[in-house]
C-alpha cells in the first residue's frame, strides 16, 4: 500500500513536470505504458498497427488535456481511459459510438448462454442432481510447466482474441496487464459485479481452451 | 451457520463452478465462502476444476514485459516536441 502511494506521488510529479514541458519525464511515462497500452487496444480494435495507432493517439489526447489533469484520478487510470474513448471511437467509426458500459450490459445480457452447462447432471436428476456428468479430466503433473509453455500462451491469445468483446477487454486488463478489479471498474466504469461476471466468462472459455491443449498430450 | 442454528443450504457441483471467479476475487460472504471450501475439499473434481481456473488465470498473466518499440518510441518523441513547440515550450 505505501509503495502505491509512492509509485502514484512519482508519477504526479511526472505529469507536473510533463506539464512544464519536461521531455524526460514524457520519455519515462511512455517507456512504463506504451506497451501495455499498444495490449489492452488491441484488445478492442483487433490489428496490431490499428492498435499502435490507437496507443499513439492515445498519448496525443493526454498531452492535449494535461493543464485538465488535476489528480482527482490516479494517472494510470487517465490514461486508459483516454485509451478507452479513443479505442472505442476507433472500432465504432462505421456506428454510433457506444460507452463500454453500454458495451458490456448488452455482453451480459446478449451472452446469456450458461458455460460449462452441459458438464452437468440435471436439476431433477434422482441420484445427483447438479453434479458433474463428465468429472473434468485431471491435467497431468509437470501441468504447469506446460501450461506455462509458449505453445500454451498461443492458445491462450487464441483464446482470448475469439472471445466477445466486453470480456476480451477485461481479461486482458485483468489476467494479463494485471489491473486490479476496483483499477478495472474505474478505466470502464461498470460496477464490480459486471466486471466479474465478464471476467468469470472470460477465464472460463480460457480454461476450456487451454484444456484441450492440457489434456492433448 | 444460520441464525436458527443450521448449516447453510450446500452448494452444488454447479454452484461451485458458477462462483469459482467469486471465490477466487474474495467477493463471498464468509459463510458461503466456508461452504464452498468444505465443497472442493470433499469432492475430488471440483477441487481440480479450481485448480485448473487458478492455473489459467496464473498461465494468461505469463507474458513477457516487452519493451516499447524503437519506432515507436521516436514517433512520440517527434509528437511531443510538436506539442511542446505549440504551446511555446
Amino acid at each position: 500500500m505505501a509503495d502505491e502511494i509512492d509509485a502514484e506521488r512519482e508519477e504526479r510529479e511526472l505529469v507536473e513536470a510533463l506539464k512544464a514541458g519536461d521531455e524526460s519525464a514524457f520519455a519515462t511515462l511512455v517507456e512504463r505504458y506504451h506497451p501495455s497500452l499498444v495490449r489492452v487496444a488491441r484488445s478492442y480494435v483487433g490489428s496490431e498497427a490499428i492498435a499502435e495507432e490507437v496507443a499513439q493517439d492515445t498519448w496525443v489526447g493526454a498531452l492535449n488535456g494535461i493543464d485538465r489533469f488535476e489528480g482527482r484520478s490516479t494517472v494510470k487510470t487517465w490514461l486508459y481511459r483516454i485509451l478507452t474513448n479513443r479505442a472505442l471511437t476507433r472500432r465504432d467509426r462505421e456506428r454510433r459510438s457506444v460507452p463500454f458500459s453500454a458495451l458490456a450490459a448488452e455482453e451480459i445480457d446478449g451472452d446469456s448462454a450458461a458455460l460449462d452447462v452441459e458438464r452437468f447432471l440435471p436439476a431433477d436428476h434422482p441420484q445427483w442432481p447438479l453434479h458433474w456428468a463428465v468429472a473434468p479430466q485431471t491435467w497431468a503433473a509437470g501441468g504447469e510447466d506446460r501450461a506455462l509453455a509458449a505453445e500454451a500462451r498461443e492458445v491462450i491469445d487464441r483464446a482470448i482474441d475469439a472471445l466477445p468483446p466486453a470480456q476480451r477487454t477485461v481479461i486482458t486488463m485483468r489476467d494479463i496487464e494485471g489491473f486490479s478489479s476496483e483499477d478495472v471498474c474505474n478505466v470502464l466504469e461498470i460496477t464490480e459485479s459486471n466486471q466479474r461476471v465478464l471476467l468469470h466468462r472470460a477465464r472460463t472459455r480460457v480454461r476450456a481452451a487451454l484444456n484441450e491443449y492440457m489434456v492433448d498430450q | 451457520m444460520t441464525p436458527h442454528g443450521c448449516d447453510p443450504p450446500s452448494l452444488s457441483c454447479r454452484d461451485l463452478v458458477d462462483l469459482v471467479t467469486d471465490y477466487l476475487e474474495g467477493a463471498m460472504d464468509p459463510a458461503t465462502a466456508a461452504s464452498f471450501e468444505r465443497h472442493a475439499h470433499d469432492c475430488p473434481p471440483c477441487l481440480e476444476h479450481l485448480e485448473q481456473m487458478k492455473l489459467t488465470v496464473r498461465a494468461a498473466g505469463g507474458v513477457s514485459d516487452e519493451a516499447i518499440t524503437p519506432e515507436a518510441r521516436s514517433a512520440l518523441m517527434e509528437r511531443f516536441r510538436d506539442w511542446n513547440a505549440g504551446r511555446g515550450g
